[in-house]
């Protein structure tokens, strides 16, 4: 129905991740930056999730909800539409970026007001409309979209791209900031004040002198949505800074662009994902701010409310049995803060509005492998070390190491083939799913790891596999499995 | 065949192989984190107050005075006051009591707002407001720097689970957990950026018995 070129997702004309990783790796500052961020955001969720002695029980929960409601997305996306229809909104589908765009687009114009007021609008951040690429979109028809999110701000006024789901200008610097708010803010409206230095607590008072008049004047908002409850309608937005309260709360019209599977089934589903998101996203018991509304409410908030569904690729991810679990994401980022590749590539090497493990599993389905943005996004799923330190963070427990070794293979076949690779991959999947293949295959990895290793480690792999040890050495499999050794120690021997 | 057709029959296709069976879902979660035996009341004080929140405690008899030691000690004299707040609640003193219609720059040109709350959450220190009576629309309580907002002791949950339990999603709701804050320029926080830069919440508990 659409052709994946229009999807957006992924910028146009990124180089291939191992390629883009490896300039990315030249800049210390960089690595520097996203080191120290990414540590500080680690040590605050490991803390808040320890606090709730029943965080795996949650997570079964969160994962089930999330299964349950893809198997029935059809009934509950019509459910949600009654819903919000009856509330007092309005309901649009979208198949794909363009359509999404367009809407917004005619939507956006056909608020009236004067010239002035159809120009402008302000934004909560959200991935939803950074995926379709609709601020692009709005500037190619006349209507600037203003960024309200502080860190969309800056990587806004820099003309940059996001790097992090959940603090997309992580990659700049204190200094950096000043330097861009200091020439760039009296372009686009207030200017920075004299003198301004760099203390985040100055540079967050600039960004709310900048903004105030917008929020304040605006007749348009535009948002993403985190949760949408089907039985009630009920649209939630999470944040911190009270831009997403601004901008959900003043304007006249609202138009929320939100992906299918944001869908949940009822109000009452919300106790275990406002439970999971904030303690696995900013590290928080509870973010700062949750706006919740149901269609529209005279007297309060906008008297016009349009949601929009979009599509642009979930329908084909939700068609593979595997892959479709990466549609549970909500979006927290605590993969992308534990993942060592991350760490040290950061989000722009990933070519793609969503970075990180999730980014490697999400952008391939959403685009396909076998497009012509391919050069990028099929490079995603090799842009792992299978470590799955991002199964073990993610709240919703999507198995990214599963969905990533289940698109390596989709690839290689999308490549053309029957390479060794594929096969192995192919293999390895079964293996790994049956317990006796398993033990088999680790039997016969130590009897090959005695004839090929010296002092622990395999050199140089013979015939098709040099390729991978040609630029590494891979240790030699354990001479006993780690299952075996349990079973004999563990278990009385019972092998 | 409209967007909205074609994306139903879509999912059909994508989720036809899907087993008939369907497990119950899990919900082997606790109903509430709140520790057999422990106040909620003294939980949510110190929670709000780790957000960096100020928490007073006071009885009914001690809340006008509460409110102007609130008041006094944040320098905040026009305040907006929704439609349903207790006008007996309010202090004497040489206070302006501003009352809807306001503007949204009427709003911005005042000190505060005062509100009333409808739950509150001991475990994630968390207030609701439904813009019930005394709540007044979200616009109230976003616009002004500093948001004063009085809880009772009894609208306080334990825990999440709960809470929404006791709340109307039809209503317009905003879950408030201290004041706005940003972690956006490497990640050191910042407390007040968009929303009230200072959050005091005073709780209104039953008088001990004598």
């Amino acid at each position: 129905m659409t052709a994946p070129n229009d999807r957006g997702v992924v910028w146009l004309g990124s180089p291939a991740f191992p390629e883009a990783a490896r300039e990315a790796l030249k800049d210390g500052q960089l690595r520097a930056n996203l080191r120290r961020a990414t540590a500080t955001i680690r040590d605050k969720r490991l803390s808040v999730s320890a606090e709730l002695d029943d965080w795996e029980q949650l997570r079964d929960a969160a994962a089930a909800i999330k299964q349950h409601t893809a198997r029935h997305l059809d009934r509950y996306l019509v459910q949600l539409e009654e819903s919000v229809t009856a509330a007092g909104g309005t309901v649009h589908w979208a198949a794909d970026a363009a359509e999404a765009n367009r809407i917004v687009t005619e939507l956006v114009r056909a608020t009236g007001g004067s010239d002035d007021e159809t120009r402008e609008v302000v934004k909560v951040k959200s991935m939803a409309t950074q995926e379709i690429g609709l601020n692009e979109h709005l500037a190619e028809h006349g209507i600037t979209a203003y960024e309200t999110d502080l860190a969309e701000l800056i990587v806004q006024l820099g003309d940059d791209r996001p790097s992090h789901i959940l603090v997309p200008a992580i990659h700049k610097n204190r200094t950096e900031i000043r330097d861009l708010f200091a020439a760039e803010m009296g372009r686009h409206g207030i200017a920075a004040p004299e003198g301004l230095t760099d203390e985040p607590r100055a540079l967050a008072e600039a960004a709310r002198r900048h903004l105030r008049h917008k929020f304040l004047s605006a007749k348009v908002a535009v948002s993403g949505a985190n949760f949408a409850c089907a039985d009630t309608g009920t649209v939630l937005v999470v944040e911190s800074e009270g831009n997403g309260r601004m901008c959900l709360t003043l304007p006249e019209t609202l138009i929320t662009v939100m992906g299918i599977e944001k869908v949940i089934p009822s109000f009452a589903d919300l106790e275990v994902f406002l439970q999971l998101l904030p303690r696995s996203s900013t590290g928080e018991r509870m973010n700062p701010y949750t706006s919740a509304w149901s269609g529209t409410t005279e007297g309060d908030g906008p008297s016009a409310f349009h949601l929009v569904l979009l599509d642009n690729g979930r329908t084909d991810t939700l068609a593979d049995p595997v892959g479709r679990q990466a549609l549970g994401c909500i979006r927290c980022s605590a993969c992308l803060n534990v993942c060592p590749v991350f760490e040290r590539t950061g989000g722009h090497a990933y070519g793609s509005v969503y970075p990180g493990p999730i980014g490697a599993v999400l952008t391939p389905q959403l685009v396909g492998v076998d497009s012509d943005t391919k050069g990028a996004a099929a490079s995603l799923p090799f842009a792992s070390t299978l470590c799955g330190a991002c199964y073990d963070a993610c709240p919703v427990k999507i198995n990214i190491p599963e969905v990533l070794t289940h698109l390596r293979a989709k690839v290689v076949e999308a490549e053309g083939g029957r390479t060794v690779e594929a096969l192995a991959m192919k293999a390895a999947g079964k293996v790994l799913d049956s317990p006796r293949l398993l033990t088999a295959a680790q039997k016969a990895a130590a009897l090959g790891g005695k004839v090929l290793a010296r002092d622990g480690r395999i050199g140089r792999l013979p015939g098709p596999l040099h390729g991978w040890t040609d630029s590494r050495d891979t240790p030699a499999p354990p001479t006993e499995s780690f299952r075996s050794w349990w079973r004999k120690n563990r278990e009385g021997g019972t092998s | 065949m409209s967007s909205r057709e074609a994306i139903l029959a879509r999912i059909r296709a994508a989720v036809a192989d899907a087993p008939a069976e369907e497990p119950p879902l899990p919900r082997a979660y606790r109903r509430s984190h709140l520790a057999p035996g422990a106040d909620p009341v003294g939980l949510f004080a110190e929670r709000v107050a780790d957000y960096r929140a100020t928490v007073t405690r006071t009885d009914p008899a001690g809340l006008p005075a509460a409110l102007a030691a609130a008041l006094t000690a944040h320098g905040a004299r026009r305040l907006a006051v929704p439609a349903g707040f207790p006008a007996e609640l309010l202090p004497p003193g040489a206070w302006q009591w501003h009352h809807e219609p306001l503007t949204v720059p009427e709003l911005d040109g005042l000190d505060g707002s005062l509100t009333l709350a409808a739950v509150g959450i001991a475990v994630t220190g968390t207030l609701v407001l439904d813009a019930g009576p005394g709540h007044g629309r979200r616009a109230l309580s976003l616009v002004p720097d500093y948001h004063l907002c009085v809880i009772r002791a009894e609208q306080i949950a334990a825990d999440v689970p709960e809470a929404l339990t006791r709340l109307d999603p039809a209503r317009p709701l905003t879950f408030i957990s201290g004041p706005s804050a940003t972690s956006d320029i490497e990640l050191d926080r910042v407390e007040g950026v968009h929303g009230p830069r200072t959050l005091h919440v005073i709780i209104v508990e039953p008088r001990e018995p004598a």
